[in-house]
């Protein structure tokens, strides 16, 4: 690669017009969400500021989550959040993986209706299932208690079968002359998927179970609607949003900002892990 | 020769056993215990050793049965008419108070109807498999074979039949989570389950009468849905495109040699996708209020008066153009990935041949690599305009519809799902909202199927994009 002393001055003016427009463009990207973790730090309370960057740091909004409990109870709220999520996951995972194999591997009479059924099923809003999932809560008073959380649970991954598809792309890579070895081993199927497949398959396992996590954590419409009032149950999503209503904005917005820096944090680095498996599949898919 | 003769006659026969194992040749060329097998489910099993088999599926058809007979066929009855008697209010000289009188609960009724019809149909599957256990256990027993036993049949099922056992908790997770609340909010287009005539407990069936009220041009809430469809397909196209253009344009720019740094330019785009969208746009919104952060350094710079502030929400063309800005803030990064990966992949022939033949760099960029990633890229830019119409969040969490003056119940900016949304939740006309749902289901099919039809190249032959 040629150095940049080696250009000729026009190019090289260019090359610092470039880089000069996507430092600005990064900056207003990035604007907002900076706006948001200074805010985090702010001492005064309320929304407004007549400065664009805070006078006084102080870690008075962080202490204010985790210590004034009536209102809001974020710490509840982030373990309802990695509950919910993780033993959806876990549901999750195994619904999609057994799906994906099955459709991938096995060819049983009806794999073409199944494959059409789903994809019909697929195009109908997840909206739909949310309220109607809404209105049968209601009806049954499930929408207090511990059973709220297995509603929820079930929500997010009950019907988790139906996004089966790049399990099946990554499953239909598997090479095939493996299992037909097991086979005329006498390997049962269900060995073959136990004792070969699984073990091969850890990125698409490993980022079903991510990518479904953080499905979950960062859903907010399914929590709201099921949620409704409950203040025990509420994710951190719904919590935060309800920071900013009317009656609470002045005295938690510097909270929020905390709780959206605290929860943050954890996401981006699971994104970044599911991206990195991400992108194994894909180049397993790709070969 | 002879090796190959039996080879063909045994396929042949195994196509004609398939053949011969529909239902009603079944019950024609089987014994009395095939068609007493009907009735009374796992008799002919019972009959030809399989006994353990039998005894499940007798005790299926009693619970089965034993519920329908006892409440199934009456939730199916009152499914016609969704209950008659209202909740009453009298006055009880007792306690000196009005007391209520529970009537019929019509969503209770609707929901257990739906039920029952599903037992209904698990029953006639285990009819089917019950003859069909029958048959194929006598058909054994006529060609001298002993029938399975209960640990063949448990060993077939982690075998042969592994397809079964493995889709059976994904089929009743679908079953009940998805396709059952799908057919309850079908049926509830259907009624008049709404806040209005106040049939919030007790509620009708009344036809296609909402699907007319919504869909003539005569009504207000139809003029609603028309316009807030227009807004929806005008959103769904603008927000796509200019994403994926735009988007691609920052790829293709980040992607030139001379850039240094590449890493930390794209680890700056992605900041927006890897925080959840309810910090990020909720921050936005916040960040865009007439008093929020944006206004109040556009005052200190001395851009706008020290009391005005640029109405971001507030005005229609201002927030339908903020949201669509907001939408590019949020989804460039994922076409910036994507169309970056396209252009790592892209071979090296290309570039090799290119150079060869002494195209120039421009050329280069025209004529190969863009058509190629274009390419390339379709079924991403087909899953971004059909996702695009069901963005909930981008709108809800930022203008929030605002501002509100379509009809009375929704705003220039909302999407047919913001509206569902406010119709259901804040307004609880909840036949409207399935109503519209449904069409926006159609919508969505017809589009999905369209773009499909029309880039044939990237449908593999099984027919999933």
């Amino acid at each position: 690669m040629k150095r940049f002393k080696d250009n000729k001055p026009s190019k090289k003016i260019g090359i610092v017009l470039a880089h000069i427009f996507l430092v600005l463009l990064a900056f207003i990207w990035i604007l907002p969400i900076f706006s948001m973790f200074m805010t985090s730090f702010r001492s005064t309370q309320g929304v407004y500021s007549s400065t664009f960057l805070p006078t006084q740091i102080s870690f008075n909004s962080y202490r204010k989550l985790f210590t004034d409990l009536t209102v809001f109870n974020y710490p509840k709220m982030f373990v309802n959040t990695c509950v919910i999520a993780s033993v959806g996951a876990i549901i999750s995972t195994i619904l999609i993986i057994s799906t994906g194999y099955v459709l991938s591997r096995e060819r049983f009479p009806k794999r073409k209706g199944v494959m059409w059924l789903i994809r019909i099923i697929r195009y109908f809003p997840f909206f739909m299932i949310m309220l109607a999932v809404y209105y049968i809560t209601r009806l049954f008073s499930w929408n207090t208690g511990p059973i709220l959380r297995i509603i929820m649970i079930c929500a997010y991954s009950g019907g988790a079968g139906i996004s089966y598809v790049y399990a099946k792309e990554y499953f239909d890579t598997m090479p095939k002359n493996l299992e037909d070895a097991a086979r005329l081993e006498g390997a049962t199927k269900f060995r073959i998927f136990a004792g070969i497949i699984m073990p091969l398959s850890n990125p698409i396992i490993i980022y079903t179970f991510v990518s479904s996590f953080l499905m979950t954590c960062k859903d907010f419409m399914l929590a709201r609607v099921l949620c409704g009032a409950e203040k025990n149950y509420y994710t951190v999503a719904v919590g935060l949003y309800n920071m900013l209503d009317e009656e609470h904005i002045d005295q938690w917005f510097t909270a929020f900002a905390a709780g959206a820096v605290l929860i943050s944090i954890p996401v981006f680095i699971l994104e970044l892990y599911a991206s990195k498996y991400n992108r194994k599949c894909n180049e397993r898919m790709r070969k | 020769m002879r090796g190959m003769r039996s080879l063909i006659k045994s396929n042949v026969t195994k196509r004609t056993l398939s053949k011969e194992s529909s239902f009603f040749k079944m019950l024609q060329e089987g014994s009395y215990a095939v068609r007493l097998s009907a009735l009374v489910f796992g008799f002919g099993c019972f009959r030809n050793g399989q006994f353990l088999k039998g005894m499940i599926l007798f005790l299926f058809e009693c619970v089965t049965g034993g519920f329908l007979g006892s409440q199934g066929f009456n939730h199916i009855y009152r499914l016609g008419s969704l209950g008659e008697t209202q909740r009453k209010k009298i006055w009880n000289q007792g306690i000196n108070m009005y007391e209520y009188i529970e009537g019929d609960n019509s969503l209770d009724i609707l929901f257990h109807g739906i039920i029952s019809i599903a037992v209904v149909l698990f029953f006639l599957c285990l009819l089917k498999l019950s003859v069909r256990c029958a048959f194929h256990a006598e058909k054994m027993k006529r060609e001298g074979k002993t029938p399975e036993t209960f640990i063949d049949d448990v060993k077939m099922y982690f075998n042969q039949k592994l397809h079964i056992t493995m889709l059976s908790l994904p089929t009743i997770g679908v079953i009940t989570c998805t396709v059952i609340p799908l057919i309850f909010i079908i049926c509830i287009a259907f009624t008049d389950y709404s806040i209005e005539g106040n049939h919030t407990i007790l509620f009708h069936w009344v036809g296609l009468k909402n699907f007319q009220q919504v869909l003539n041009f005569s009504s207000s809430l139809s003029k609603t849905f028309y316009s807030v469809l227009l807004w929806t397909i005008v959103w769904a196209i603008v927000a796509s495109l200019s994403n994926y253009i735009l988007g691609s344009c920052l790829a293709f720019f980040i992607h030139w040699k001379e850039i240094r740094a590449k890493k930390f330019w794209k680890a700056c785009f992605i900041v927006t996708i890897m925080i959840p969208h309810f910090v990020s746009l909720l921050s936005i919104g916040q960040f865009l209020q007439p008093e929020g952060t944006l206004n109040v350094l556009c005052r200190n710079l001395g851009i706008i008066g020290a009391n005005d502030s640029i109405p971001f929400f507030t005005d229609a063309t201002w927030a339908r153009v903020t949201v669509i800005i907001i939408n590019l803030w949020v989804g460039i990064p994922y076409t910036l990935l994507h169309v970056n990966e396209v252009l790592d992949d892209m071979p090296s022939e290309f570039a090799d041949v290119a150079k060869i033949e002494g195209v120039s760099t421009l050329q280069y960029l025209l004529k190969i690599r863009i058509p190629y990633v274009t390419v390339m890229t379709r079924p991403y830019l087909i899953t971004a305009l059909v996702g695009n119409i069901n963005n909930f969040n981008v709108i809800y969490l930022t203008s929030q519809g605002y501002p509100m003056n379509v009809g009375e119940t929704a705003g220039k900016t909302d999407l047919l799902i913001t509206w569902i949304y406010k119709l259901t939740i804040h307004n609880q006309y909840f036949n409207i909202g399935a109503t519209v749902g449904i069409l926006t289901f159609i919508m969505l099919a017809i589009s999905s199927i369209a773009s499909t039809a029309l880039y044939r190249y990237h449908v593999n032959k099984e027919g999933i994009l």
